[in-house]
């Protein structure tokens, strides 16, 4: 193990310093109820990778079975290489994060950061100088003979990250470490976890069911629904190209427009949706007449009254029904001829007039901006 | 308020006042004087006879604390289901009168007794072996009795560790083992001081069973207190009571100043 913590970080991480990580067909039943029904993923070296979903979707089942503290039911995880199966979380070498922190109250801030380099016989001169260093790296300075109680959760949840991080493991797991904070705080944790990430070049594995966070922290997102993975890409990707409904409804807000598909052409399928001629990106050849969901971001869409349609861009009349301010932004919600809901986001400073209930409008937005779920 | 009124008043003429005025003889029995006092300092059978009762309650204040650890410890792990029954089977001698189960011992202890016939009939011994009358019956049987008093608080306080310490020391890198040394046990000790207080206040005044299952020499101070009252030697009695209330209310003192006893022995009522 190297001594060298704690210096000024190299802007590339070295290759190698992090845990390569396989999960091949993880499944884990409690009770005939299959809470992981067969995930499969390759975790690269250094990489920030987040198992995002609802409540129940099996998100923590999978972080709890990489640390060790449930056995899956079928499947395989290794860790560099080896698997550790038949280890126990005491001889895994993880750094591990939990919601509600599990600072040992009866030990001081430093104690308790020690904790882990004691069970691993580093004499005493070296723990002070770790847990100093690991003090600084999470910015409390100073805080070792304070009590957890003392602290706040900020803080707390900062020295929980010190003591995963201070005998320098290849792999850190986290499972929703800033729920319990309030928005700012957790906003600039987030961005105090990314310096952290970048500068250890450590694998992250973290817990979420905030999309938002996932999408400010991650290297790569996993969209886990009902134990299995919904799809698995880069913030960017799955924003831009959600592979189903789920993943379109889950990570930011989607519109959904249902049709009949008329042909497609050259990547691009056109659809009848309640009279309206759309067309979105497709790599498939979905045959005639089969019934399609178009999906697009509300953010994507703009009024167009009056002007003419642009190249590759889909037009669709509906009537306002709400409009909400919110500060930054205004939403409106609109119903088209067949029926359904649309919501339109425009930044509130924009020029044009503020549309009222009851008007019609002619939406705008671009076809490589529509995907087909 | 005044709804205490009738009940405190009960209290006072049928428990204060009886009380205060027996203790009131040691020292106004037959005028003002330290004089019963000062006989007690040294009365060869008093200081024989206080010395056992610490030792004796030392042993088995001990003795529930080794037994009863793992059994709280047990316990506070199980699941609910398991946990409920697994209580139950602690509290049952618990709810039987201390009368009874010393007479218990006595079968169990006795020359005729099960333990007894049992060796007997396996022929491991020759002839009965001598089990009733003696110090080790005394422990043995306070230490039964007793158990439940070290059970349940500890129990209470170990249930109450949060379980996410333990999977974190055990991811951090602790052994089973260590966890237990490094987390658990120092987490439960509010539970083992109200335990231990418990037990100890309650085996110095100890009466029925070191009387039933003990020999001469096994007298505690409560005996002593019963002889002396037979013998109407009230001042005598009278100190020994005083003796005996003194020793509790001042160890029930100390103990408030422990931190962290007085919500143990909180959660070990609730």
């Amino acid at each position: 193990m190297d001594g060298s913590f704690g210096l000024l970080a190299p802007t590339v991480s070295p290759p190698g310093r992090g845990a390569k990580i396989s999960l091949v067909g993880l499944e884990k039943r409690f009770d005939g109820v299959g809470a992981v029904r067969g995930i499969s993923l390759e975790i690269a070296s250094g990489e920030f990778l987040t198992l995002l979903g609802p409540s129940g979707s099996g998100k923590t089942t999978t972080l709890m079975m990489i640390a060790g503290f449930e056995t899956p039911t079928e499947g395989d995880i290794a860790i560099d290489g080896r698997s550790v199966i038949g280890t126990p979380p005491h001889r895994r070498n993880i750094g591990m994060v939990f919601q509600n922190y599990a600072l040992f109250p009866h030990l001081t801030v430093a104690e308790n950061i020690a904790f882990p380099l004691k069970q691993r016989g580093i004499n005493r001169s070296e723990r002070a100088r770790l847990v100093d260093a690991t003090l600084a790296m999470v910015q409390l300075p100073g805080y070792g003979a304070r009590y957890p109680r003392q602290l706040s959760g900020g803080q707390q949840q900062r020295v929980a990250l010190a003591r995963a991080m201070v005998f320098q493991p290849r792999l850190l797991l986290m499972d929703e470490p800033l729920g319990a904070l309030d928005k700012q705080l957790r906003e600039s944790l987030q961005l105090e976890m990314r310096r952290l990430h970048a500068e250890l070049g450590i694998t992250f594995v973290y817990v979420t069911h905030d999309q938002e966070e996932a999408l400010v922290m991650s290297d790569r997102i996993a969209v886990v629904h009902e134990g299995l993975i919904a799809q698995c890409g880069a913030p960017e990707e799955l924003y831009n190209q959600p592979a189903n409904r789920f993943v379109a409804s889950f990570i930011g807000e989607s519109n959904f427009l249902t049709g009949v598909v008329r042909g497609t052409a050259g990547g691009v399928v056109a659809v009848d949706c309640g009279g309206a001629l759309l067309c979105a990106a497709t790599e498939g050849t979905p045959s005639v007449g089969s019934a399609v969901t178009l999906s697009t971001r509300p953010e994507r869409m703009r009024f167009a009254d009056g002007t003419a349609p642009g190249q590759r861009e889909n037009r669709l009349r509906a009537v306002v029904t709400e409009v909400i301010f919110a500060g930054e932004r205004c939403r409106y919600l609109l119903r088209t001829a067949s029926g359904e809901t649309i919501v339109l986001k425009e930044a509130s400073g924009a020029t044009q007039r503020r549309r009222s209930p009851g008007e019609t409008a002619e939406l705008a937005w671009s076809v490589t901006d529509t995907v087909m779920v | 308020m005044l709804l205490v009124g009738p009940l405190v008043l009960f209290m006072l003429v049928f428990y204060a006042l009886p009380v205060l005025a027996m203790l009131g003889r040691s020292v106004f029995d037959p005028h003002p004087t330290l004089a019963n006092f000062q006989q007690l300092a040294s009365d060869g059978v008093f200081l024989h006879v206080f010395g056992n009762t610490l030792v004796t309650s030392f042993i088995v204040t001990v003795g529930t604390l080794l037994l009863g650890y793992p059994v709280a410890l047990a316990l506070s792990r199980m699941r609910a289901m398991a946990a409920a029954v697994t209580l139950m089977v602690v509290l049952l001698p618990f709810w039987t009168s201390v009368l009874v189960r010393s007479y218990a011992w006595m079968v169990l202890l006795g020359r005729h007794g099960l333990i007894n016939e049992a060796l007997l009939a396996f022929n491991v011994i020759d002839s009965p072996l001598r089990l009733l009358n003696t110090s080790f019956a005394v422990h043995l049987a306070m230490i039964h009795i007793l158990l439940p008093y070290m059970i349940l608080p500890l129990a209470a306080v170990l249930r109450q560790i949060d379980p996410a310490l333990s999977r974190a020391a055990a991811g951090l890198g602790a052994s089973p083992r260590s966890v237990f040394r490094q987390v658990i046990l120092p987490l439960s000790m509010p539970g083992v001081l109200a335990g231990t207080l418990l037990v100890f206040v309650l085996s110095i005044g100890f009466y029925i069973t070191p009387v039933l299952v003990g020999g001469p020499r096994d007298i505690m101070l409560s005996q002593l207190i019963a002889q002396q009252v037979d013998l109407l030697n009230w001042p005598y009695a009278a100190c020994l009571s005083v003796t005996l209330l003194a020793a509790t209310l001042g160890l029930l003192a100390l103990a408030q100043t422990l931190p962290g006893v007085r919500s143990a022995l909180r959660m070990g009522l609730r």
